[in-house]
């Protein structure tokens, strides 16, 4: 192109725009986002130090009372503290956001990186990864859960299996393009070796986008968690988490309409929070892909 | 004296809206008056898009900010002109047409849709009347078969058809001013040579005044009545073309001047007898393209392509785009397999050779590439991206990077550059590190890919002593793939004539170029613009042993 | 362009090859016995011998999977071990309000989303910019349950403008039909607005960026005519296809929203089949949302063609 506004284009990828975590207080929404997830964060982590009762056990004689003292936000059907379900409820989905997040990052980075450089391995693969992203992903999850029993690691592979497409494309797609790059053809001639040119020339490309994606996949990961709950296909029932809560509350709904929304609310804002982080280190770490993808 | 259409007055133009921006545009005067050309000239940076981009009210805006100064077009002020008011002017008053014509026309609208809807926008004319004048238009630009290409989409035309239709749509409504930003740079030599004419042609039938902007001093030499010459956003110097070319007053135009490769090929060195380092017999690359139904289609990227290289010489591959040169150069690097023949390197065959088995002589053969921006790992310093390669053969880290910081000298940079990203240097020190980079594996031969072609003409010149200072030192055989005959003159002792993917003429350079055998050669020699004037000289090209006097 | 048609449809048969591979080996390949896993806890040896029987699982694994593909490619989706009737009629009964719930969100989708994204991409930056991709990502973040709980509060508990839930036919009457269908569009649609809203909004800036929409400029014709022509009919692609991809989402979203609304349809019958372990019932809806989903990216590949004149193989 002839338009001309700079001497030089010399902010392609500099390493500084690599460095740090400056951007989680760029502004003032995203600001409000970072103390928001740290908040949710750190009650999850102390919620055995400071939650008044416990949330597993049941008082029939406490059951749907209203918020008072002693129950801040009431008591659920089996006279449980909902607080304090609240509150625990939070471990779990941070616990299978990251752990999802962390598995289909790892998984899809082997696998997108072979697949972009191995012609055969990816004409394999990616017919695999297509039949996997033609399965509704909550289908997916329903079915892989119901059948294999559920336990926290089941149902977090359960969010996993459906993400790891979208990683593994990403990073394939990134290797594709790199791979183009007269650097990484200067590598070949200067005798390189396949896994150098993997390390030192192709992964560095990647690692942006996949914080990106990370958050992202983290952000969909506490939803999945939720819906599988709350559909009565996630984690046993008695253990708090915000969708089992949520599922308890359907039944009592038009009574107790606080039993949903404390727990949604709480869920909304962890997830909003995560996917307002996504779009800031996006914007941040990698400006090309800004403008290009729209999420997925 | 004709009238003046443009009056460009003292026009500032900021980089953002504060008062302490920086300024892109920096007091820029100029006219452009009725039926002539004004070059606009000037190296990457120099401002001279921006300034024709400001007349047409499409800088980016906000990013680009007009702050003071005036640009009237036929006595009207543009820069305060509503955004309703510059709609009416475009196509009408003034009109542009830009470098790619690939992306300067909507690739899902047919062209002569496109032209259409420039008079659905400024006139009433019933859709009968606006189809004649369009293929009316459309023959004037000299297009065949006019009625098939008006119903033709952008990626079905050449390069060439595609700024024909573009200028039949800057000039359907006979505007008063052309703007024409490097109209040519991303064509073929003698289709660029087509298009000037068309230009001049046009221009001289309809009294256009062209503002006409270029970074080639050829181009320049071929169309312009008068030169204008940018650097840093200002006017560095002005005047009708004999003059400045002859005698010009300012130290830059000068520098610019002298930097223009001649087309007279250097003098011939003596025939060497040097051992031949890289020998290639009827290469040829094939690439198929599977299909379900239907036969698989062939394209022969390069056929039957035997040359030689000898120590310490300089082999020239020249060709037009699609000529197959760079597949040529690609094959015998092996960054592709070739199909058929033999490469031979060192008296050793290469071309059927495994990846692990070819790893030994990797190091033989080194290649720089053409765009400098992006032949450097952003991440790798440079003095890591130097040492690459020797460590890749078992040289110690240390000692490697210590040669690094050698080569570095070699190539004229400093020697803290080993320690600092590639994104701190401009075009030419990148390209300076490239080779640093392929010169660290004391490689026989090095091939440059269209090394100097992304570079401004005295960042080439600098690039290009380089090379010729390398090969002096090390006596290092060169294959250089360019594009440009003035390079291919100037830096090699043979040259490979290419054309859709064979090779239509060799021979030394200097009788190739001046005495061409093949009627192609002749043509491109013929088309290679300014080819009668000596930059450097400052004077034409002396008819005795002259390129232009074929 | 025949060819084309005929290098999509063939290129989709692996892909379903894969998905029934993969529902396939998902009951045969959890741990246990799988006719223990259907039949549940309590279940009596009978009850175990007629569900091998009745899967076939006493056969090695390669006949099973044989078998089952000739039986799905004669259309035999199975028969439900709760309720003994053919899997292909349950879906019958229960596809109305799945279609209308699905394509009702879709149109509604499409109108809000297209527009929004052009108006934020042309106003970059601006509040308006800003405040479409804010909701943008409410709409990814807000589960559609809880959106959905919230309009039952809102519209149908505290205003009492609309039913709370349920579905009537639309063959008893537009009206009731209409009115049930309110809530259950406007929570499904929130995330498939944010979806294409953001999608165009993208592509939109992609290609205001590009040379041609400069030379439209250029040309003197106005800002409507630059978007509109130029810009979002070259933008249509990825906005395409990302409705395509989106499907995935929208069935998902279904699955819940049926929950939420108490409609009798396709997503509700999935979650009460996965409940009960029906397995034939989880197979059939597998595949046949995976189905419609390669089908519809299929038609979107040909669509392509049509937008684009590039892409004519």
């Amino acid at each position: 192109m002839a338009v001309e506004t700079l001497p030089e284009p010399s902010t392609r990828v500099t390493p500084t725009s690599r460095s740090g975590f400056g951007f989680l207080t760029s502004g003032p929404i995203i600001t409000t986002a970072t103390i928001c997830l740290t908040i949710i964060v750190v009650l999850a982590i102390i919620a055995p130090w400071i939650v008044p009762h416990d949330p597993m056990l049941l008082k029939p004689a406490q059951r749907l009372k209203p918020a008072s003292a002693e129950f801040l936000l009431g008591t659920d059907a089996y006279g449980r503290d909902v607080l304090s379900r609240i509150l625990y409820g939070g471990r779990i989905s941070l616990l299978i956001g990251l752990g999802s997040a962390i598995i289909s990052i790892v998984v899809g980075l082997v696998i997108g990186l072979v697949s972009g450089f191995f012609k055969w391995v990816d004409a394999v693969m990616m017919r695999i990864m297509d039949g996997l992203m033609a399965i509704p992903a909550i289908l997916l999850a329903i079915a892989v859960v119901s059948l294999s029993g559920a336990s926290l690691l089941t149902v977090m592979i359960a969010i996993t299996i459906p993400e790891i497409p979208r990683v593994a494309r990403l990073v394939r797609s990134v290797v594709l393009s790199a791979r183009e790059e007269p650097y990484v053809e200067a590598a070949i001639s200067l005798g390189s070796s396949l896994p150098k040119i993997m390390w030192r020339h192709l992964m560095p490309n990647t690692i942006a986008p996949l914080i990106v994606q990370g958050t992202y996949v983290c952000a969909a990961a506490i939803l999945t968690e939720a819906i599988l709950s709350f559909l009565g296909a996630g984690i046993s029932p008695e253990i708090p988490t915000w969708g089992n809560i949520m599922a308890e509350g359907r039944t009592y709904f038009q009574i107790k309409p606080s039993l949903i929304f404390w727990p949604g609310l709480m869920l909304s804002i962890a997830i909003l929070s995560v996917n307002l982080i996504g779009d800031a280190a996006r914007d941040a770490l990698d400006p090309r892909l800004k403008r290009r993808e729209g999420r997925k | 004296m004709s009238d003046i259409v443009l009056d460009i007055d003292n026009l500032v133009v900021t980089l953002g809206k504060e008062a302490d921006s920086d300024r892109v545009i920096d007091g820029v005067s100029l006219q452009v008056r009725e039926g002539e050309t004004l070059c606009l000239v000037g190296e990457s940076g120099s401002g001279k898009s921006v300034t024709s981009l400001t007349v047409m009210g499409l800088q980016q805006k906000g990013a680009l900010v007009p702050v003071s100064g005036s640009a009237r077009l036929v006595g009207e002020e543009l820069l305060t002109a509503s955004d309703k008011r510059l709609r009416q002017l475009r196509a009408t008053r003034m009109a542009m047409i830009f470098q790619e014509p690939m992306t300067a026309l909507n690739p899902v609208v047919p062209v002569g849709r496109q032209i259409d809807e420039v008079l659905r926008a400024h006139t009433n004319l019933d859709a009968g009347t606006r189809q004649q004048r369009i293929l009316a238009m459309m023959e004037h630009v000299r297009l065949p078969d006019v009625t098939r290409i008006f119903k033709s989409y952008p990626h079905q035309l050449s390069g060439g058809q595609r700024q024909r239709i573009m200028i039949a749509m800057a000039l359907v409504l006979e505007p008063k001013l052309l703007i024409a930003d490097e109209p040519t740079t991303a064509l073929d030599v003698t289709t660029q040579k087509q298009i000037l004419a068309l230009i001049r042609d046009l221009q001289r039938d309809h009294g256009t005044a062209v503002l006409f902007i270029t970074h080639d001093m050829g181009v320049v030499a071929e169309i312009a009545d008068r030169v204008a010459v940018m650097r840093y956003g200002r006017i560095v110097e002005t005047g009708p073309l004999d003059d400045v070319l002859r005698a010009p007053t300012m130290e830059y135009t000068r520098n610019l001047l002298s930097s223009v490769p001649s087309l007279v090929p250097r003098a011939p060195r003596p025939e060497s007898t040097e051992p031949i380092v890289l020998e290639t017999s009827a290469l040829g690359k094939v690439y198929r393209e599977r299909s379900f139904v239907g036969k698989a289609r062939e394209v022969a990227a390069a056929k039957d392509v035997t040359l030689t290289l000898r120590k310490g010489r300089t082999l020239g591959i020249v060709g037009e785009s699609g000529s197959g040169k760079s597949t040529v150069a690609r094959c015998i690097v092996r960054l592709i397999d070739p199909t058929t023949g033999s490469v031979r390197l060192v008296g050793r065959e290469i071309s059927g050779l495994s990846r692990t088995a070819l790893q030994p002589h990797r190091k033989r053969i080194q290649i720089v590439f053409q765009d400098p921006y992006r032949s450097l790992n952003p991440r790798v310093t440079v003095g890591e991206s130097i040492a690459e390669g020797p460590i890749n053969y078992g040289v110690p880290r240390n000692e490697a990077l210590k040669r690094a910081g050698e080569l570095l000298e070699l190539v004229d940079l400093p020697a803290d550059a080993i320690s600092r990203y590639p994104h701190q240097f401009s075009g030419g020190q990148r390209q300076r590190i490239a080779i640093a980079r392929a010169l660290a594996l004391d490689p026989d031969v090095l091939v440059a890919d269209e090394a100097v072609s992304a570079l401004d003409v005295s960042v080439q010149a600098q690039v290009l002593d380089l090379f010729d200072e390398i090969q002096a030192r090390l006596g290092i055989a060169l294959l250089f793939i360019t594009h440009d005959l003035r390079v291919a003159a100037q830096i090699c002792d043979d040259v490979v004539v290419m054309q859709h993917g064979r090779v239509v003429e060799q021979g030394p350079a200097a009788a190739v170029l001046t005495d061409p055998q093949q009627a192609y050669t002749k043509q491109l020699l013929d088309a290679a613009p300014g080819r009668h004037w000596d930059f450097a000289n400052f004077r034409p090209v002396d008819s005795s042993p002259g390129v232009g006097a074929v | 362009m025949l060819g084309y048609l005929i290098r999509r449809i063939l290129a989709a048969i692996p892909v379903m090859g894969v998905v029934a591979l993969f529902v396939f080996l998902l009951l045969r390949l959890t741990p246990g016995d799988p006719a223990a896993i259907i039949a549940g806890d309590n279940a009596t040896p009978e009850q175990l011998m007629r569900i091998r029987i009745s899967l076939g699982l006493n056969e090695p694994l390669y006949v099973q999977f044989i078998t089952w593909i000739g039986q799905l490619l004669r259309g035999d989706l199975g028969v439900s071990l709760i309720s003994g009737v053919p899997v292909l009629r349950m879906i019958g009964q229960r596809i109305e309000p799945t279609i209308a719930v699905a394509l009702s969100t879709i149109v509604v989708s499409i109108l809000v989303a297209v527009p929004l994204g052009v108006i934020a991409a042309w106003k970059r930056g601006t509040w308006i910019d800003r405040g479409v991709m804010g909701l943008s990502v409410i709409g990814f973040s807000v589960p559609v349950f809880v959106i959905g709980y919230v309009l039952i509060q809102v519209f149908a508990i505290d205003l009492r403008w609309l039913p709370v839930q349920g579905f009537r036919s639309l063959s008893r009457g537009l009206v009731p039909f209409a009115e049930r269908l309110v809530l259950p569009t406007l929570a499904l649609s929130f995330i498939y607005v944010a979806l294409i809203a953001r999608m165009t909004r993208a592509a939109m800036l992609d290609v205001l960026d590009e040379d041609y929409v400069r030379t439209a400029r250029a040309k003197g014709i106005g800002e409507t005519g630059v978007l509109l022509r130029h810009a979002l009919r070259n933008a249509a692609v990825p906005v395409i296809t990302v409705i395509g991809t989106g499907f995935a989402l929208l069935i998902s979203g279904v699955v819940v929203t049926e929950s939420v609304f108490n409609l009798p349809g396709i997503g509700r019958l999935t979650v009460d089949a996965v409940l009960a372990r029906d397995y034939p019932v989880i197979q059939a809806m597998i595949l046949l949302t995976s189905g419609i989903y390669v089908a519809i990216n299929l038609l979107i590949d040909l669509a392509y063609t049509l937008l684009d004149p590039r892409i004519r193989y």
